[in-house]
């Protein structure tokens, strides 16, 4: 028995649910069963214990944080502890089939050398972020004139860990800059996946770049 | 759990140094048992001045073991699931063969005739205890400062036969920073007349010099915010300085008593052998290249530092951790906050007992699968 198929195993007796978090529903159904999977900001390792029951996948994780990395390490998921815009550069070339960056691209300090890098690791890079391109931010901004605070982005300016701000449509531009292969794209308004006008009304994208 | 010393005996032992020891003995304690298909066996592995009495409580002295916190029914390393076993280290002196023991060719002490041992020698002479209890493969290896030095020789001489490992606390390679204090250790005990080149067992040992050497190390497991903490200024028994140098502050009480403890359960020239073996502690053998120490290795790893260890700094750990990463192994990573000091694996297990217990959970269900 494989690694992968082994990992799968072991999580029998604690069968592991995923969290109301529609872009993990979408990274679950991206992924393929059986292949390497390296989640940047893994937090407490909640998708990538789902993706090892459900997938079989060989997983990795990296996190800053010491209490999150303590609880994905006690869940049984191999989690490093370190900086995601400097970590990356210990990986040899095409490490992993899936390098995933959920819900973190806003806060890393040099985004474009982290989705560069994650190309390079993996064969594929998965990457969702929530839109501030949402009707919901050009209102608030349009109606207060104060920086956007919304369900989608509900801390104050000052204490908020977003230290990037992007909506689809800059994505798709960097991409198509920078000549990222886009592979897919999913566009998410709460758990339904929508098709028109998203960078209006999409509360969350996914990508599959690669 | 009352838990008693056992001893097994060997032929001889081929040294890295080129000698033989022979005949060679080994102490060790168990605790829980091995299943039948034995595969829940863990090495624990001892720090520079620990013993084979990890868990549990001695029959003959009444005191628990030195890591009697994380070993035991529901603790970390569970005895309930897991067979633990901890032996004394080559060159010890509490009751494998070391420089105390006695030479069957002279019928005295080996004293500085006893060969110059390594980490390495320590880990085959380990290895010979695990063959002699029939156990062909560990789930894990684990333990701290020089017991994590133990564990990583391990998964390096004996990939095969480690399924994880856990070194904490440690290093790859002895800093010239640990080897300065261990020479200071070393110089304190061999400036003390009574240590007499060594042959000291038949008159007074070199207890000042050991002493000394003790305290030297005492400072090096703390940091300064838990002596602070702990002593601050606080003189002891005493309102103001007694303008003398008797004892003034708590902090030289401290150190004074455990320096005058330790001279009672330790050997000077253990000392002296087993700090040379941490000093020449090198996974590489000098070439500096750790990936190709770790070519061959194929465990899990969970490699854990303190934040406020100033004798192995957490950059140790993660130079380990970073070449793992590149060469695509299995590893597992924590910095954990602690004002502790290095002393913080032995005491502020708390953090450390969650991801060891989460670890070896999740490293004994893929051990099953396969």
């Amino acid at each position: 028995m494989g690694q992968a198929q082994a990992m799968a195993a072991i999580h029998h007796q604690q069968p592991v649910t995923l969290s109301e978090r529609p872009d993990f529903h979408v990274i679950g159904e991206i992924v393929e069963p059986g292949s390497r999977v390296l989640d940047l900001g893994c937090g407490e390792g909640e998708l990538l214990a789902w993706l090892v029951e459900n997938k079989r996948v060989l997983a990795r994780g990296v996190e800053i944080s010491s209490a999150q990395v303590r609880r994905a390490i006690a869940r049984g998921v191999s989690t490093y502890q370190g900086d995601i815009d400097e970590g990356l550069a210990d990986y040899p070339d095409k490490a992993f089939d899936y390098v995933i960056l959920s819900q973190t691209l806003h806060e890393t300090r040099a985004p474009l050398q982290v989705l560069r890098e994650m190309l390079r690791v993996g064969r594929r890079a998965i990457i969702s972020f929530p839109n501030f391109g949402h009707w919901s931010v050009r209102l608030a901004m349009l109606l207060n004139g104060q920086a956007p605070k919304t369900r989608l982005f509900p801390h104050n300016w000052y204490n908020s860990p977003n230290i990037r701000f992007l909506s689809i449509n800059d994505f798709e531009s960097l991409c198509r800059d920078q000549n990222f292969p886009i592979e897919r794209r999913f566009f998410l308004a709460g758990a339904r996946q929508i098709g028109t006008f998203p960078n209006l009304i999409a509360q969350t994208a996914v990508f599959l770049l690669g | 759990m009352i838990v008693e010393p056992q001893c097994a005996r060997f032929d001889s032992i081929a040294l890295e140094g080129g000698a033989t020891l022979s005949p060679v003995e080994i102490t060790y304690e168990t605790y829980g048992h091995l299943n039948s298909s034995r595969s829940n066996a863990i090495l624990i592995t001892h720090a520079f001045t620990g013993d084979a009495h990890a868990a549990g409580i001695s029959h003959e002295t009444g005191k628990p073991g030195w890591w009697d916190n994380m070993i035991g029914p529901g603790k970390a390393f569970d005895t309930d699931r897991y067979f633990v076993i901890c032996s004394n280290v080559l060159g010890g002196c509490q009751g494998t063969t070391g420089p105390s023991s006695m030479n069957p060719v002279t019928s005295r002490p080996y004293a500085l005739s006893f060969p110059v041992i390594t980490i390495r020698d320590m880990v085959r002479l380990q290895k010979m205890l695990i063959d002699s209890l029939g156990i062909g493969k560990l789930l894990c290896v684990s333990g701290g400062s020089m017991g994590g030095m133990q564990a990583l020789e391990w998964a390096v001489s004996y990939p095969d036969v480690v399924r994880c490992t856990i070194p904490i606390a440690t290093t790859w390679r002895h800093s010239a920073q640990q080897i300065a204090f261990n020479e200071v250790g070393r110089q304190a005990i061999m400036a003390d007349p009574d240590w007499s080149d060594g042959e000291y067992y038949d008159k007074k040992p070199p207890a000042r010099g050991l002493s000394v050497a003790r305290m030297v190390g005492h400072i090096t497991y703390m940091s300064d915010e838990s002596m602070r903490e702990k002593f601050g200024r606080k003189l002891r028994e005493k309102e103001k300085f007694g303008f003398d140098f008797g004892v003034d502050f708590e902090v030289e009480s401290y150190l004074r008593y455990r320096g005058s403890q330790f001279v009672s359960r330790f050997d000077a020239n253990s000392y002296l052998y087993i700090t040379k073996a941490e000093d020449y502690f090198d996974l590489t053998n000098g070439t500096g290249k750790l990936n190709e120490a770790f070519r061959t290795v194929d465990t899990r790893f969970l490699v854990i530092s303190f934040t406020s260890d100033w004798l192995y700094p957490s950059y140790q750990s993660q130079e380990i951790v970073r070449v793992l990463r590149r060469i695509n192994g299995d590893v597992a990573y924590c910095d954990l906050q602690s004002n502790y000091g290095h002393d913080a694996f032995l005491v502020d297990i708390a953090e450390q007992s969650e991801i060891v217990r989460g670890f070896l959970d999740s490293t004994a269900r893929l051990a099953q699968a396969a």
